[in-house]
């Protein structure tokens, strides 16, 4: 690690990412399920609704601690939504949890009509989002949900990058009023941050120092992003590393403050490049800073049954995919710069 | 419990005839909007602003309020009407029905209006939503009601049976449905279009308590609702026979007047029955 990337590092209080076996790997849900807990602990208001999922969501430790603010309504995915808002407007704090092809995949105009535009405090919670829920394949594999949750008005969406995050903002929303989506995933995957990490709705963070190209991540893709910095440097290319963690309210300057001081972006989500949180970025700069971007997520297609690794690999969002994409960015930038 | 008197019965059909009437002119202004199951609704609406809901008009988030979700919105001009009426805002505010900066919404905003508890008009969703709200009276210990009323055309919507299904598991008896059974929806008659009889036994099959009634008698309904009242450990349903555009002669019973508004010659008419039934409700009081 060099000495910016060790600098930004120390700041933001991460594991050294480097050291393979000093690295966690721990599923983002797990984070989930104990932010959860310590949620109902600190709020006696927060309540949890699952459908038939409590044990792949993480809520079943929720469920021991506060069995008479647990409710279990079956499969009913549409229920969990409109049910919460009534809870809510009675003064509770929902979390629903579920997939999250179905939660949102298949509430979306609830959300939209009884959370979004009713108001109501409920978090939707979405678990095994993303290619890497593996085996299940393409059904299970939701690569949509944000671009479903961020174009609805008033709506925060939340995609930490580690189990430890995941929990932190689990804890934050619960304190935040307002209709939230939280998406978390179901593999084990690299925890870079830490307790101290700070974390802070609507805060992007950066987790690595670097003047060439900034990658601006989110999600459990977040290390892949690090790592390819990494291998990066040792060719001389120094990358700023953005954990983008709330695609809505997005942090605006910090995305504007990368492309001005590195000149070309590339976005890394495990999703949809269309409508997803590079199109946010990308909306952003077109607006207010024009820089090249890559895209690094799924291109147009479905999801298929694989390993994790497998599917990362075959959706071009591995290490090897990102490094290129940042050779291509800064191509762009150097000819654009040279005309 | 008590019956109501001969008086607050007139004085109950005269409260549902100023609503029949707030929703002809209120439609009438918006050049839009939904007659024939507003005027059916006029008499349940009346019983429930007027005589049967906990709640102060001046006072719209009174923590104990018994809550009235309405989930076809489509029919907010009776809502609109009622809670006018009822003393929650100027009976003249219901001439800004549906136009630009209203707080009457062509379907209800919670947060435009106090006390309408829901967002509301896509079909469905009520049940759902009270359901929510019911379980978390019953968590707090809190003793006030849900009401939820819904047409019958939106129990096509899959979601109200997760609801049904949801309240009969947690007992929910502080949970009221009261259905507009007019056997009308857009395209026709409900049993044309997707038939839902037999509709009580449907109910029944979801372990609720069922209560039938017409729509029209205020006296009965008051007394089903009562009833309904005293069930315990069973969500509760009043189905109430109505017919679409109860009132308006012309109107009632053609489907044709589920979704449109009366033109100027038309709403005169209307105004002009309304107004005769309404001398024959002050001729019973002296």
């Amino acid at each position: 690690m060099s000495a910016t990337a060790e600098g930004a590092a120390g700041a933001m209080h991460l594991v050294d990412y480097t050291d393979a076996a000093a690295v966690a790997q721990v599923p983002t849900r797990n984070g989930f399920g104990e932010g959860l807990i310590e949620a109902g602990r600190r709020d006696d208001a927060v309540v949890a609704i699952c459908a038939d999922l409590s044990e792949s969501t993480r809520m079943e430790g929720f469920k021991k601690a506060f069995p008479t603010r647990y409710i279990e309504i079956g499969v009913a995915e549409q229920m969990l939504v409109a049910m919460a808002a009534g809870l809510a407007a009675a003064g509770k704090v929902p979390f629903i949890a579920s997939y999250a092809m179905f939660n949102p995949g298949r509430s979306w105009e609830q959300v939209r009509t009884t959370m979004a535009l009713n108001q109501t405090n409920v978090k939707i919670a979405g678990a095994h989002a993303g290619v890497s829920v593996g085996p299940d394949g393409a059904t299970h594999q939701a690569i949509e949900d944000i671009a479903i949750m961020r174009v609805i008005p008033k709506m925060t969406v939340v995609v930490p990058c580690d189990s430890a995050q995941t929990k932190q903002a689990t804890l934050a929303l619960a304190a935040h009023w307002g209709p939230a989506y939280l998406r978390f995933a179901r593999a084990e995957s690299a925890v870079v941050t830490t307790g101290a990490t700070p974390f802070e709705l609507g805060v992007a963070q950066t987790f690595r120092e670097g003047g060439d190209v900034a990658i601006v991540a989110c999600g459990i893709l977040v290390y892949n992003a690090l790592i390819a910095a990494d291998e990066l440097a040792k060719d001389g290319i120094e990358c700023r590393v953005v954990n983008n963690h709330t695609i809505k309210p997005m942090d605006e300057p910090a995305i504007v403050a990368a492309a001005r001081d590195c000149g070309a972006v590339v976005t890394v989500e495990e999703h949809q490049v269309h409508g997803g949180m590079g199109s946010r970025v990308a909306e952003i700069l077109a607006a207010q800073h024009p820089a090249p971007i890559e895209f690094i997520g799924v291109h147009d297609r479905f999801g298929q049954s694989g390993t994790p690794q497998e599917l990362t690999e075959e959706y071009g969002m591995g290490v090897a995919s990102i490094a290129a994409a940042v050779r291509r960015a800064l191509t762009r930038k150097r000819a654009r710069n040279a005309r | 419990m008590d019956s109501l008197t001969p008086e607050a019965l007139r004085e109950l059909e005269l409260h549902a005839n100023d609503v029949r009437q707030g929703i002809i002119r209120s439609l009438l202004a918006a050049g839009s909007g939904h007659s024939g199951g507003s005027l059916d609704m006029a008499d349940i609406f009346t019983a429930l602003y007027f005589h049967l809901m906990r709640h102060d008009p001046k006072n719209p988030e009174l923590p104990e309020r018994d809550r009235l979700l309405l989930s076809c919105g489509h029919i907010a001009p009776v809502r609109y009407a009622a809670m006018a009426y009822a003393g929650y805002f100027p009976v003249e505010e219901l001439l800004t029905l549906r136009h630009f900066g209203t707080r009457l919404q062509g379907h209800p905003e919670r947060v435009s209006l106090p006390g309408l508890e829901t967002t509301s008009g896509p079909l469905g969703e009520g049940l759902a939503q009270g359901t929510g709200m019911a379980l978390a009276a019953k968590i707090d210990g809190a003793d006030w009601r849900v009401y939820v009323v819904t047409s019958d055309g939106e129990h096509q919507c899959g979601l109200h049976w997760e609801a049904m299904m949801t309240a009969a598991k947690f007992k929910l008896d502080n949970l009221t449905c009261i259905v507009d059974r007019n056997v009308i929806q857009i395209d026709g008659s409900t049993e044309d279009v997707m038939p839902l009889e037999p509709f009580a036994d449907k109910y029944r099959a979801f372990n609720w308590e069922v209560f039938e009634c017409d729509g029209h008698d205020i006296a009965a309904f008051v007394d089903t609702v009562e009833r309904a009242k005293r069930v315990k450990g069973k969500p509760q349903v009043v189905i109430a026979h109505t017919v679409m555009g109860k009132g308006v002669s012309y109107m009632e019973g053609d489907y044709l007047w589920h979704g449109k508004p009366p033109k100027k010659d038309e709403a005169a008419l209307a105004l002009r029955e309304l107004g005769a039934a309404r001398e024959l409700i002050e001729a019973g009081r002296r």
